[in-house]
């Protein structure tokens, strides 16, 4: 059974492309066949974020309209074999992305791949509601700020009422918090948030942080999840949140500000 | 800086206390405005109270003399048990 997981936060910039980007390919680098789906129709992105902006021919509203099948939609990733993309519209109506249509789509997604990586808009409107109807897990990205983390509380109360596991009364999603942008150093001069904050406010059950990084823009400008760069900590820090999304127990990093080293004192960082 | 302060770290006064930070004040407005508006539950609330209690206005004008404020439709949730409260309040005689 593939197991669909959306990817939401409510406020919009907090990170959801990019931990979309880097969740999926973070899956496939550990062998599992995904998909992750673009849901913002009008304004998709996650195309430029995996790199793959050129090579989109169809996308999601083709194939729900029948204009174009499911394969020739769907983009095979540059960096992982076991990955594909299957991105929004940028002319279409909204209205066509229908909860019929998505069925139709995940249904058939879910006899060939094992994770279905959802990638929500921003805001409470059809098409974030669309993207977490179907889920089975849910990953809530969140900054630690205040808009941010009343937003998650939000998209909280709608995965709790408005998704079909809630509507036809099956087990709750699975909720994963993410905090992302995290900055310990202005956390340890009480100017942030700190992830006990976000953790006590809203209440479930803790996946992770991506610390601040430089590499996330770096990454996005050329078309490349940063779970890629090797050795940038927003990389390390996406493999240890799939690693813990797969059932692997590991110890939590970049919550505290990073001691430097003597030697690294001596000759410079 | 200097070679000694390299490799000792600054003499820096200790970190400034968190709780005079900005932080503690985002962490308090989140939890009441959060506390409130969970409390609210305004998905609980059907969009349709207003029309519901404008036309309850009507049938009951029919009969009896009453204005709008005379008539109160409350929606609550408690627990597992959703609540309409229609409450109206007739003229003395």
């Amino acid at each position: 059974m593939a197991r669909i997981i959306v990817i939401t936060s409510g406020k919009g910039g907090v990170g959801k492309t990019t931990t979309s980007a880097s969740f999926a390919a973070g899956l496939a680098l550990r062998g599992h066949k995904t998909v992750v789906i673009d849901f913002d129709v009008g304004l998709r992105n996650l195309d430029l974020i995996m790199g793959c902006e050129r090579r989109v021919v169809y996308d999601i509203i083709n194939v729900i309209n029948n204009e174009s099948s499911l394969n020739q939609s769907l983009i095979k990733d540059k960096h992982c074999d076991n990955l594909y993309i299957l991105p929004a519209s940028q002319t279409r109506d909204k209205d066509a992305l229908t909860l019929e249509g998505v069925e139709r789509v995940i249904n058939e997604l879910a006899k060939d791949f094992e994770y279905i990586v959802c990638d929500s808009p921003a805001g409470i409107e059809k098409g974030a509601l669309t993207a977490l109807y179907f889920a089975d897990e849910a990953i809530v990205v969140t900054n630690p700020e205040v808009a941010s983390v009343r937003d998650s509380d939000r998209i909280l109360g709608l995965l709790a009422s408005k998704s079909r596991r809630a509507i036809e009364n099956l087990e709750p999603i699975r909720e994963h918090l993410l905090v992302t942008r995290y900055a310990p150093e202005r956390v340890e001069k009480g100017e942030m948030l700190s992830v006990n904050d976000v953790k006590e406010i809203l209440r479930i059950p803790f996946i992770g942080v991506v610390p601040e990084s430089q590499a996330v823009l770096q990454a996005s400008n050329s078309g490349t999840p940063v779970i890629h760069v090797n050795g940038a900590d927003a990389s390390d820090a996406y493999k240890d949140v799939v690693a813990r999304f797969l059932g692997e127990d590991r110890p939590h990093r970049f919550l505290d500000v990073q001691k430097v080293g003597l030697l690294k004192r001596l000759f410079g960082g | 800086m200097s070679l000694i302060e390299k490799i000792f770290g600054r003499t820096e006064p200790s970190p400034p206390v968190r709780s005079v930070g900005s932080a503690a004040v985002a962490r308090e407005r989140l939890q009441i405005i959060l506390a409130h508006e969970r409390g609210d539950n305004n998905e609980a609330a059907p969009d349709y109270l207003p029309a519901l209690q404008a036309e309850l206005m009507q049938v009951i004008s029919k009969y009896i003399r009453i204005s709008q404020e005379d008539i109160k439709v409350q929606f609550e949730r408690q627990n597992k048990f959703e609540v309409l409260e229609v409450n109206i309040i007739l003229p003395e005689k």
